[in-house]
């Protein structure tokens, strides 16, 4: 099982409603929500794979009822005070203690060296690609995060234990099932793998449509 | 385990419940302990809001359209041609660049989350973020592309894919037809950013 974030091909969301290119946010607080997320991340006390997780382990009745950046924001909040940047004394208003990671602190002047330089995933890895451009795979059932009971994973429900074809071969990029838990990078082969819709869904909308996942080798096996 | 928490528990239970007055909660809290500095986060919104958006991606894909050989470059390793543009950064790592043609429709979702080429179309919109459409685009991208006014020719296939890693997938539309003595810089104008996520078109002008 995933979790309540995992909801690629769910019935009953209603329309998608477009907007023009000029919201980049609806409200204020939204870019401030976006700013102090990203700006406590500049502290370095997580990876991506850490604070995507924080989100997912939002309660489903949270992550169901706040709209996006509510949802960053308990992330963000839940997340503080589990790494212990806060407490949550301090979170309630009460006494502001100081902080050792202040001399950590990005000033303004960091800010576009810091988006600039970016965080890239891909990593040496010792795992042998066994796959190559072509080749068939079978996605993992039952699905699940091998190595942490209820642990943050990045193959989709709606995806798993399918038969797909090898698309692309992207490197060796950090694991996520292990990056989001302190487990280290343990980097391994990443392929982009299509599945066509019709072996997905009970009514695919057309015989030759196709979705294409980001898979890594160890949500994969060889079917002969 | 992963630290799972009741609900009542959950830190961020203790913030006031109401948006806006919970990020004030969280700024002025991290800014006594001297943890985040305001203007840093506003440095943050201002590159968002006004220096990286889809003119970038606009730039590339125009780019494409009337220079083979980048186009050729940017198919075969997207992430060095748009590096040299500038275009690198923050959740634009591993770029891969996906030619929409008569035959095949790309167009790019995050079911688990909400990932997308920050470097070369900025923030993601409200209804890329939104559940319907993480939801429905993988199942049914056909339903969604009328929700924003496109119908594709029966005989051309549709591909989605899905963000699952750290690759980031930016669509090149197709380059609508007569625009041939445009120049690159005119061109720009007609690529839409939900063209690049393959819920648009290019504009015909």
């Amino acid at each position: 099982m995933t979790r309540v974030h995992d909801m690629g091909g769910r019935f009953g969301d209603g329309p998608v409603i477009p907007e023009p290119e000029e919201d980049v946010f609806h409200e204020d607080w939204h870019g401030r929500a976006l700013a102090v997320t990203l700006g406590v991340g500049f502290l370095g006390q997580w990876n991506i794979d850490t604070s995507r997780h924080a989100r997912e382990r939002l309660s489903p009745q949270d992550y169901t009822a706040f709209s996006y950046y509510e949802k960053w924001m308990a992330g963000l909040a839940d997340l503080m005070v589990e790494k212990g940047i806060v407490t949550r004394e301090e979170l309630a208003g009460g006494d502001i203690l100081a902080s050792d990671l202040a001399s950590r602190m990005a000033p303004a002047a960091k800010v576009p060296e810091i988006l600039a330089s970016g965080g890239p995933a891909d990593r040496p890895s010792d795992v042998t690609q066994t796959f190559q451009v072509g080749d068939a795979v079978r996605t993992s059932r039952p699905l699940g995060n091998q190595l942490i009971a209820g642990g943050h994973t990045r193959l989709p429900a709606y995806a798993s234990g399918v038969v797909g074809r090898v698309v692309r071969f992207h490197g060796t990029h950090v694991l996520p099932d292990a990056s989001a838990h302190g487990l280290g990078d343990r980097a391994e082969p990443l392929y982009a793998v299509a599945f066509p819709a019709s072996d997905l869904w009970a009514q695919p909308e057309h015989p030759r449509d196709e979705v294409i996942l980001d898979l890594w080798q160890s949500y994969l096996d060889p079917v002969e | 385990m992963p630290h799972d928490h009741h609900n009542h528990e959950h830190p961020h239970t203790l913030l006031p419940s109401d948006p806006a007055l919970r990020v004030k909660a969280l700024e002025t809290l991290l800014t006594r302990k001297g943890l985040i500095d305001p203007a840093a986060l506003d440095e943050i919104i201002d590159t968002y809001e006004n220096k990286i958006g889809p003119k970038n991606g606009a730039h590339v894909v125009a780019k494409a359209w009337t220079d083979p050989e980048f186009r050729a470059a940017l198919l075969d390793d997207a992430t060095a041609v748009v590096s040299e543009l500038g275009y690198y950064g923050r959740q634009g790592e591993h770029m891969v660049a996906l030619e929409n043609t008569p035959d095949v429709h790309n167009m790019v979702v995050c079911t688990l989350c909400s990932c997308y080429p920050w470097p070369l179309l900025g923030i993601p919109p409200g209804w890329y973020k939104s559940d319907a459409y993480r939801a429905r685009s993988v199942r049914e991208p056909r339903k969604v592309l009328a929700e924003f006014g496109v119908t594709l020719p029966e005989d051309t296939a549709v591909r989605v894919w899905d963000s699952t890693a750290e690759v980031r997938y930016l669509v090149i539309p197709q380059r609508p037809k007569g625009t041939e003595n445009l120049s690159e810089a005119d061109l720009r104008a007609l690529v839409t950013r939900d063209s690049m996520i393959g819920c648009g078109l290019a504009v015909q002008p």
